[in-house]
């Protein structure tokens, strides 16, 4: 493991997980690497995003770890999906992966969405 | 749409005759959701689920009121009704300081409102099965809250009905909830006023009963 230089006190640390890097977690184990992240202060960025499932589990946790005047929560952020019930659901009866989509989360104190559409999200990020 | 509907029947039919069927109030905070509830179980019980508010997360716990029996059209459909907390990814208790609350008050009322949106998730995942997601129809529905709870319930493979409440409002705008969620049926109504419960009843039958 190379060594990871951590960000000074004037910056905000990006951090862009590939979807390999994902792909052999548990869903907890993503939970937890994207909410440890984030505790820091850090952007996550997250090139294949979560499932559903995960996406529910992910506020259920972060719900758990809300504290006054330390923890806000989670500013999470993915491109709409547009009229996808049907195609989606096809997909996934012919196993296809309709979950991989960009995602985009930081704390909620830190990172403010300007605009978002189905090709685009603008968000504004500030330091702690 | 011919497999989604066929899909939708059976899991209709794995339910019928069974036990009432178990159905989420769900959406964001301030949707009016207890309104809804408060008025379904007012029009066919005769009593009120819990207390409304225009202060976000009035509702902090998972609320159920059994055995609401609709009739429609000659049949009757019972369902038990869920009036769950609003879903959000933050909450920050200075937010409720702006409504004149002291700071203790806020901060048990934020920490009651992290616990009421867990609880939602879990009983999405585990308990419910059916879903009235309601919208205030004079907000913007493209929030990332909306489009990851409307793919959960999706992946759940739940039947949804989407709700365009608050159009008795002048900024109420039922087109935008339609164009946001195409893939479902959106019906448009006013919970505080009572307006198209009939037709919100009508589709629950159809798509509950």
């Amino acid at each position: 493991m190379p060594e990871v230089k951590k960000a000074d006190d004037d910056g905000v640390q990006i951090d862009l997980i590939s979807g390999e890097r994902m792909e052999n977690m548990t869903s907890m184990e993503k939970i937890r690497m994207i909410l440890d992240g984030v505790h820091e202060g850090n952007i996550v960025i997250l090139e294949e995003g979560l499932s559903p499932d995960e996406e529910s589990r992910l506020i259920e946790v972060t719900m758990t770890e809300i504290s006054p005047d330390e923890f806000n929560g989670i500013e999470i952020e993915t491109y709409p999906q547009s009229g996808s019930t049907d195609s989606g659901l096809l997909n996934r009866l012919m196993g296809k992966d309709e979950t991989k989509k960009l995602t985009v989360i930081g704390p909620a104190n830190q990172i403010e969405t300007l605009h978002k559409d189905e090709t685009l999200i603008s968000a504004l990020v500030s330091r702690k | 749409m011919g497999l989604i509907t066929d899909i939708r029947d059976s899991i209709s039919s794995l339910f019928s005759a069974q036990d009432p069927k178990r159905i989420g109030i769900y959406g964001p905070p301030n949707a009016g959701k207890t309104t809804l509830a408060n008025r379904i179980a007012r029009d066919w019980t005769g009593d009120a689920i819990g207390p409304e508010s225009h202060i976000p997360h009035e509702t902090r716990r998972a609320r159920r009121k059994e055995n609401v029996e609709i009739e429609r059209n000659g049949k009757s459909v019972t369902i038990d009704v869920v009036d769950t907390p609003g879903v959000t990814t933050k909450v920050d208790y200075t937010e409720f300081l702006e409504h004149d609350m002291e700071k203790d008050d806020a901060v048990r009322r934020s920490r009651e409102a992290t616990e009421g949106v867990a609880e939602a998730m879990h009983w999405l995942r585990e308990d419910v099965d059916g879903v009235l997601y309601v919208l205030d129809s004079t907000e913007d529905p493209f929030t990332q809250v909306n489009t990851m709870l409307v793919g959960i319930i999706e992946s759940q493979d739940l039947p949804v009905l989407i709700l365009a409440n608050k159009t008795d409002l002048e900024d109420s705008n039922v087109r935008r909830i339609e164009n946001a969620f195409p893939q479902h049926e959106t019906l448009p109504l006013s919970a505080l006023e009572g307006d198209n419960m009939d037709e919100v009843y009508d589709k629950i039958a159809e798509y509950f009963g």
